[in-house]
C-alpha cells in the first residue's frame, strides 16, 4: 500500500490554533474599543445592570443566613410565632430579586444590540476593506483562508464579545463578592476554601497543559484529514477513471484513524476536567463542614450554625465561577487569535491610487473639448496641471504605449523585460507565446492590477500612474481567462458591465456577443437564476455571458485574455463575428492560442520568457520563419 | 435517518452504552451528596455531634471519589464513543463516495460532499457526545433531585414541580420562536457567505468593472438584513436567562416562607431546608440544560440528514454478477445508443448513435458547445450508463465487464483534470502503481512533458502543490496525458486535453502516440481541426447526434459543418502555403 502522502495543511480547521499571539493585550484592547467602545452608554448600562444582577445573586445566598439565624431559629419553640420580621425581610429581598431579574433582562437585551451591531459592522468593514485591497492580496492569500476570517474568526469573536467577556466580569465579581462575604463570615474558614481553590487551579492547569499537546496534534490531524478530503473530492472523477478508489480509501483510513486517536485523547482529558472540578468542590464542602462544624461547636470566633449554612452555600458558589473562568480561557485565546486575523485584514494597506486624471463626459465644439454633465458617448481625460494651475482635456481614444517596461511579481524575479509596444486607437494587438511567457502578465499591467517596476505605460499619452484607477478601469473592457459569474439572473450578470443599463441594452449586448441564442433557450430566459458561479452553464455559455458583460460596458479598449479558448470552434465563429463588430474602433489586446483569433490582428507580439522576440503581422511573421512560424504550423524551425 | 447513522457506531457500541450509565451513576452519587450535607448540618452541627460530622464526612468523601470515578469514566467513554463515531461516519461517507458513479457525484457536487465530510460530521460528533453524556444525565439528575426532595419534604417539592411546569412551558415557547427565526437567518447567512466567496474568487472582475463600491453597498444591505433577523432571533433567546432567574428567585422566596413555617411547626429542620435549596438549583439548572440541548439537537438534525443522504445513496452503476475481466481488443461499437443524464429527463443528450470503430483506429471528435462530445466518450468506459441501446468494447457489452478492468483498459484524460499533492512520480504512478522510473520518463517523453519536468530543480521529484497550482495549464495537461499513458490501455480518450498546449507541441504529442502505441484505439476530442484532421476517421457531433463520420477528405466534401470549421481555422494555412511557394 502506498505511503500516505505528506499533507499540506489545507484550510484552517474551524478551531485551528492560531499563530502565537504577539500582542494579546493590544488585540484585546482594540477589540473592546471596536465593539463596546462604539456603544459607550449602552456598555456602561450593561456593566451597571450586570453588577447589580451579580450582587443580587450573592445577596440571595446571604439571605439564607439571615433567614435561618434571624427569622427561623428565634421562632422555634414559640407558641405564637411572629412572622412579620420574616415577611419584611422577604419583601425586601423580593424587591431586590425583581430588580435583579429586570436588570439581567435589560443588560442581555442591550447586549444583543451591541453584539449584533458589532458583527454587522465587522462584516461590512471587512468586506468594504477587502474590496479595496490590491489584486496581489488575493493572489498571495488562499481564498479558503480569507473565507475562514468571515466565517470562523468572526464567529469566535462573536462568542467572545457576547459571552466570554460578560461571563468573565460576572464570574470575577462573583468571586470577589463571595470572597468578601466568606471572610466576613469566617476568616479562618476562608483559609480552607482558598487552599481548596488553589488545588483546583493547580489540577486544572496540569490537565489543561497536558491536553493542549493533544489538542494541537488533533488540529494538525484534522487539517490533514480536511486537506485530503478537499483534494480527493475535487479530484473524485479522476480517482474514478484511474480506479484509484481502493488506494484512496486506504490512505484515508490511515489519517482518519490518526485523527481519531488524537481527538479521543484530547477529548478524554478535557472531559475529565469537569468531574475533577465538581468533585473537588464536593471535597471542599466536606473539609469545610468538618472544620466549620468544629468551629461552630467550639464557638470559635462566634461562628454560628446559620453562618455555617451560609458559608457552605457560598463555598459551593465560589467554585462554579472559577471553573467557568478556566473553561472560558481557551475560548478567549482562540477568539483573540481570530480577532488578530480580522484586524490583520483590516490593517492590510488598500490599493494605492495617486491618480488625479479623471474620465469625464465631453463634447467637441469647434474642435475644442468641453466637459459636460450628460452622457454624450464622447469621453475625455481631465488633466489638471498643478505647475501652472491649468486643466487640459484629452479625448479618450485608446492609444496605449508600453515604453521599456520591466515587471516582476516579486522584487527578486522579473517576469517581463524591456517590453515596448504601441497600439494606436482601433488596432488589434495579439500576444502569443507558450504558457508562462508573460502574456497574461502584460494585461495585468494595463489596468494596474499590478504596478510596473520600471518603464512607462501611457494611455492616450498620459502616464497611467496619473490616471485615477477607477476611471482607468472603466475605460478598459476585460474578458478574463476564468469566467466568473455572480449569483443573480442572467440579466443581472450582463448588467454587471453597466449597472444602469436598460433591458434593451442588455438584449443588444447579448445579441452582439451571440449569447442571445442560448439565453432564450434557458428555462426563464434572461431571468434565469445563475448560482454557484454559473455551474449549470457550459464553459462556452459562461464565456459568451462574459463577453456580453464586457460589450455592455462599451469601453474604448478591450483586453481579451484567452477569451475564446474554451469555446468550441463553431461557437467561436459566432463569437468572432460579434467581437469583430465590438472591436470596430476599439483598441484590443488579445491573448489566444488559435490562429483564427490572431491571424487578422494588426500586430502580433511573440513573447518568450518575458521578452518580445518577434513582432509583426501574421504574414510578416510567417515569412520570418521564426518562433511564430513553428508555433502555428506545428513544424519545427529547421533553419 | 437516525437508523442510518446509528449503524456506524459499530465498535464504539460498548463505550456508547457505558457513557450514559456512568453519567447516571455519577448523578446518583452527586444527588446523594447534598443529602449528606443536610445530614451533617442537622444531625452533626445542630446537634453538636462532631463524631457524626466526621462519619458522614467520611462517607461523603467515599461517595465523592466514586462519583469522580464514574464522572471521569463517563468523560473518557464519551470522548471515545463520539470521536470513534465521527471516525466511522467519515470512513463510511468516504468509502461510499468512492463507489459513486459520475452521476452520483454530479448530484451532490464537490463542495456538498466536502461539507458533509467535514462540518456536518463535526456537528454530529458534538451532538452525539452531548447526547451520551448529558441527554441521560440531565433528566435523571432532575428526576433524582425531585425524588430526593420529595423524600425530604413532599410539600415543598410541590413548589418545585410548579416551577418546572412553568419554566418548561416558557422554554417550549421560546424554542419554537427562536428555531423559526434562526433557521431563516442561517439560510440568509449562507447566502451572504456565498456572496463574499464569489467576490473573493472574482475579485479581478469586480475590479475590472470598478464595482467595489457597488458590491460593498449591496453587501451592506444584505448584512443589514441579517443583522435585523439576528436581533429578532436573539431577542427571543435572551428571555431564557431572566426567566430562569425569576423562577429561581421566586422559588427560593416561596420555599423560605413556607419552609420557615414548617420548621417552626417542627416538621422540617434547617438542614433539610438547606438541602432543598441545593436541589432546587439542581433541578432548575438541569431544566435549562435540557432546553439548551433541545436547540442543539434540532440544529444538528440538518447535518444528520445531509450525512444520511450520502450514506444512503447507492451507486447507480453496479458490477455485473459474473463480470468479464479481460478486454480483448480496442474495438468499440455503439449500437443505437441514446443517453440522458437524468433518468426522468425527457431531454436526451445523445440520440441514436451508431458507430463501429476498429481496434487501433484513431478517431477525432469535433463539434459545437453542448453537442455532447464528452458525453459520448464517457459512455465507453462506463462512467455513465446508456439510457437505450448498447455499447460493446472488444465485442462485449460494457455492462458485462468488471468496472475496474474496463476502466484500466479504457484510459481517459478528462477535460477538467486534476493533479494531486505529491511528487510528479507519485502523480504519474496513479496510472500504474508499479511503473518504473524509466517507464514514467518514457510516458512523459511521449506526452512532451519530459523537457519541462527536467527544467524543474527537483525534476521528477518536484512536489505538486494541492490542486496543481505550481504547474501551468499546459504542463498539467501534458502530465495528465503521461499519467493516462502509463496505464498502457487498449483504448485512450483525450477529452480536449491539449487545449492549453501550443500547436507545435500538440502535433508532436500526436506524432509520438502514433509511433509508440499504434495498436491502441485513440479518441481525440478537440477544438482545433489540426488536432483531428490526421485521424483515421472523424466524428462530427451536432446537438447529440452524429452529423458526419468519415475521413478528413470525405467530410470536407460532404459535411457542411466540418467544412465550415475547417475553413475558419485553416484559411491562414492556405495563405501560408501560397507564401511558402512564393519565397
Amino acid at each position: 500500500m502506498a505511503e500516505p502522502k505528506p499533507m499540506k495543511m489545507g484550510r484552517r480547521g474551524p478551531m485551528g490554533p492560531g499563530p502565537k499571539l504577539d500582542h494579546p493585550f493590544k488585540t484585546f484592547g482594540r477589540l473592546i474599543k471596536y465593539s463596546f467602545g462604539r456603544y459607550p452608554v449602552p456598555s456602561f448600562l450593561v456593566l451597571v445592570f450586570m453588577l447589580f444582577s451579580t450582587f443580587a445573586q450573592i445577596r440571595g445566598m446571604l439571605f439564607i443566613q439571615e433567614l435561618v439565624d434571624d427569622h427561623i431559629e428565634p421562632l422555634i419553640g414559640q407558641v405564637n410565632p411572629d412572622y412579620s420580621g420574616l415577611l419584611h425581610a422577604g419583601i425586601k429581598i423580593a424587591i431586590i430579586f425583581t430588580v435583579a431579574a429586570l436588570g439581567n433582562f435589560t443588560y442581555q437585551k442591550i447586549m444583543v444590540y451591541i453584539t449584533q451591531g458589532t458583527m454587522n459592522k465587522l462584516r461590512v468593514d471587512l468586506f468594504t476593506h477587502m474590496e479595496k485591497l490590491p489584486v496581489k492580496y488575493f493572489d498571495t492569500h488562499s481564498h479558503g483562508d480569507i473565507m475562514s476570517i468571515y466565517t470562523n474568526d468572526v464567529d469566535t469573536t462573536r462568542q467572545m464579545i457576547s459571552q466570554s467577556i460578560i461571563q468573565f466580569i460576572s464570574s470575577f465579581v462573583t468571586i470577589i463578592g463571595t470572597f468578601i462575604s466568606l471572610i466576613r463570615l469566617s476568616p479562618l474558614l476562608t483559609l480552607v476554601t482558598v487552599f481548596m481553590i488553589f488545588i483546583m487551579i493547580m489540577v486544572t492547569k496540569t490537565i489543561a497543559g497536558k491536553s493542549s499537546g493533544f489538542f494541537v496534534s488533533q488540529q494538525q490531524k484534522l487539517g490533514a484529514v480536511n486537506g485530503y478530503i478537499q483534494e480527493m473530492m475535487s479530484g473524485q472523477k479522476v480517482v474514478k477513471v484511474f480506479c484509484h478508489e481502493n488506494i484512496a480509501e486506504e490512505e484515508f483510513d490511515v489519517i482518519n484513524e490518526d485523527l481519531y486517536k488524537s481527538a479521543s485523547s484530547a477529548g478524554k482529558l478535557i472531559n475529565i476536567l469537569g468531574p475533577v472540578n465538581a468533585q473537588l468542590g464536593n471535597l471542599s464542602f466536606v473539609v469545610v463542614s468538618i472544620v466549620g462544624g468544629f468551629f461552630a461547636l467550639s464557638g470559635i470566633g462566634g461562628f454560628t450554625v446559620g453562618a455555617l449554612g451560609s458559608y457552605l452555600t457560598l463555598n459551593r458558589n465560589i467554585n462554579m465561577p472559577i471553573s467557568q473562568i478556566s473553561q472560558q480561557f481557551n475560548m478567549v485565546i482562540m477568539a483573540l487569535a481570530g480577532a488578530d486575523r480580522i484586524f490583520k485584514l483590516l490593517d492590510e494597506p488598500v490599493e494605492a491610487d495617486d491618480g488625479y486624471v479623471t474620465l469625464v463626459n465631453a463634447k467637441i465644439e469647434n474642435g475644442e473639448i468641453k466637459e459636460t454633465e450628460e452622457r454624450t458617448g464622447v469621453w475625455a481625460w481631465k488633466h489638471f496641471h498643478q505647475a501652472d494651475n491649468t486643466t487640459t482635456y484629452v479625448e479618450l481614444k485608446g492609444d496605449v504605449v508600453f515604453d521599456d517596461v520591466d515587471f516582476g511579481y516579486t522584487e527578486e524575479k522579473m517576469v517581463l523585460h524591456n517590453i515596448d509596444l504601441f497600439a494606436t486607437p482601433g488596432q488589434k494587438i495579439a500576444f502569443v507565446g507558450s504558457t508562462g511567457a508573460g502574456k497574461t502578465t502584460i494585461t495585468n499591467l494595463i489596468n494596474r492590477f499590478y504596478d510596473i517596476q520600471d518603464g512607462k505605460i501611457r494611455y492616450d499619452g498620459i502616464n497611467i500612474n496619473k490616471i485615477k484607477k477607477d476611471d482607468l478601469r472603466k475605460s478598459l473592457g476585460i474578458v478574463l481567462q476564468d469566467t466568473h459569474l455572480f449569483t443573480g439572473t442572467v440579466k443581472d450578470n450582463i448588467r454587471y458591465g453597466k449597472i444602469d443599463a436598460t433591458d434593451e441594452e442588455v438584449y443588444a449586448a447579448a445579441r452582439l456577443a451571440n449569447a442571445d441564442g442560448f439565453i432564450s433557450r434557458l428555462p426563464d430566459g434572461y431571468d434565469t437564476m445563475i448560482t454557484g458561479d454559473g455551474a449549470s452553464l457550459s464553459q462556452g455559455q459562461r464565456q459568451l455571458l462574459a463577453i456580453a458583460r464586457a460589450a455592455i460596458a462599451d469601453p474604448p479598449v478591450l483586453i481579451l485574455d484567452e477569451a475564446t479558448s474554451s469555446i468550441d470552434t463553431r461557437t467561436e465563429k459566432l463569437v468572432q463575428e460579434g467581437m469583430d463588430k465590438l472591436m470596430k474602433g476599439r483598441t484590443t489586446f488579445v491573448i489566444a492560442h488559435r490562429l483564427s483569433t490572431v491571424k487578422n490582428s494588426d500586430c502580433i507580439m511573440v513573447l518568450e520568457q518575458g521578452r518580445i522576440i518577434e513582432r509583426g503581422t501574421h504574414d510578416e511573421l510567417i515569412a520570418a520563419k521564426g518562433k511564430y512560424y513553428s508555433l502555428y504550423t506545428g513544424n519545427q524551425v529547421t533553419a | 435517518m437516525i437508523k442510518t447513522l446509528a449503524k456506524y457506531i459499530k465498535e464504539y457500541k460498548k463505550a456508547s452504552i457505558l457513557t450514559p450509565i456512568c453519567m447516571i451513576m455519577e448523578v446518583i452519587f452527586e444527588t446523594i451528596i447534598p443529602y449528606c450535607m443536610g445530614l451533617i448540618v442537622t444531625n452533626g452541627i445542630e446537634a453538636g455531634n462532631m463524631q457524626y460530622i466526621l462519619i458522614v464526612g467520611g462517607i461523603m468523601l467515599v461517595l465523592t471519589i466514586i462519583a469522580f470515578i464514574f464522572g471521569a469514566l463517563g468523560g473518557i467513554y464519551g470522548a471515545e464513543a463520539s470521536t470513534g463515531f465521527a471516525k466511522n461516519l467519515r470512513k463510511g461517507l468516504f468509502h461510499n463516495i468512492q463507489t459513486f458513479s459520475f452521476s452520483n457525484i454530479d448530484k451532490f457536487s464537490t463542495s456538498g460532499l466536502i461539507t458533509r465530510l467535514t462540518t456536518d460530521v463535526t456537528n454530529i460528533q458534538n451532538a452525539y457526545q452531548m447526547l451520551l453524556r448529558m441527554a441521560f444525565r440531565a433528566p435523571v439528575s432532575m428526576l433524582f433531585a425531585m425524588v430526593m426532595s420529595f423524600a425530604v419534604s413532599w410539600r415543598i417539592s410541590l413548589i418545585f414541580l410548579g416551577a418546572i411546569v412553568f419554566l418548561s412551558i416558557c422554554f417550549a415557547i421560546i424554542i419554537k420562536f427562536a428555531m423559526k427565526y434562526f433557521s431563516q437567518v442561517f439560510e440568509k447567512y449562507d447566502d451572504l457567505n456565498e456572496t463574499i466567496q464569489e467576490n473573493v474568487s472574482a475579485i479581478r472582475v469586480v475590479k475590472a468593472f470598478v464595482r467595489e463600491d457597488y458590491e460593498s453597498k449591496e453587501l451592506k444591505i444584505a448584512a443589514g438584513n441579517i443583522y435585523k433577523m439576528f436581533v429578532k432571533a436573539e431577542n427571543v433567546v435572551v428571555m431564557n436567562g431572566p426567566l430562569m432567574f425569576f423562577t429561581i428567585y421566586a422559588t427560593m422566596l416561596i420555599i423560605s416562607w413556607y419552609g420557615a413555617h414548617l420548621i417552626v411547626g417542627g416538621s422540617l429542620t434547617t438542614g433539610e431546608l438547606l438541602t432543598l435549596f441545593t436541589y432546587s438549583l439542581q433541578i432548575l439548572a438541569n431544566l435549562m440544560f435540557i432546553n439548551f440541548m433541545f436547540v442543539m439537537f434540532t440544529l444538528s438534525a440538518a447535518s444528520a440528514k445531509r450525512i444520511a443522504e450520502v450514506l444512503n445513496e447507492e451507486s447507480d452503476l453496479k458490477n455485473p454478477e459474473e463480470p468479464v475481466y479481460d478486454v480483448n481488443d480496442g474495438s468499440v461499437l455503439f449500437n443505437n445508443v441514446s443517453f440522458a443524464y437524468n433518468a426522468d429527463a425527457s431531454k436526451y443528450v445523445l440520440k441514436n448513435i451508431n458507430l463501429d470503430i476498429k481496434s487501433g483506429e484513431t478517431i477525432g471528435i469535433i463539434g459545437g458547445t453542448g453537442s455532447s462530445k464528452s458525453s459520448l466518450v464517457n459512455l465507453i468506459n462506463r462512467l455513465y450508463d446508456v439510457s437505450e441501446g448498447e455499447i460493446l468494447v472488444g465485442g462485449i457489452n460494457v455492462k458485462d465487464y468488471d468496472m475496474e478492468s474496463l476502466r484500466n483498459q479504457v484510459a481517459v484524460v478528462l477535460q477538467k483534470n486534476v493533479l494531486f499533492s505529491g511528487t510528479i512520480f507519485d502523480n504519474l504512478r496513479w496510472g500504474n502503481p508499479d511503473a518504473t522510473e524509466e517507464q514514467c520518463i518514457e510516458a512523459c517523453k511521449m506526452a512532451s512533458a519530459h523537457d519541462f519536468v527536467m527544467n524543474f530543480p527537483d525534476g521528477y521529484n518536484t512536489k505538486i502543490e494541492q490542486g496543481g497550482t505550481n504547474v501551468s495549464g499546459g504542463q498539467k495537461q501534458r502530465l495528465c496525458i503521461a499519467r493516462a499513458l502509463l496505464k498502457n490501455p487498449k483504448i485512450i480518450i483525450f477529452d480536449d486535453s491539449t487545449s492549453a498546449v501550443d500547436t507545435a507541441t500538440d502535433a508532436s504529442i500526436r506524432k509520438a502516440l502514433k509511433e509508440a502505441i499504434p495498436g491502441t484505439t485513440k479518441f481525440i476530442i478537440a477544438q482545433r481541426v489540426s488536432s483531428v484532421m490526421e485521424a483515421d476517421r472523424i466524428i462530427v457531433m451536432e446537438e447529440g447526434e452524429v452529423n458526419g463520420f468519415g475521413t478528413h477528405d470525405e467530410l470536407l466534401n460532404n459535411n457542411l459543418i466540418y467544412r465550415e470549421v475547417y475553413e475558419s481555422q485553416t484559411g491562414a494555412n492556405a495563405d501560408f502555403d501560397e507564401m511558402k511557394g512564393g519565397i
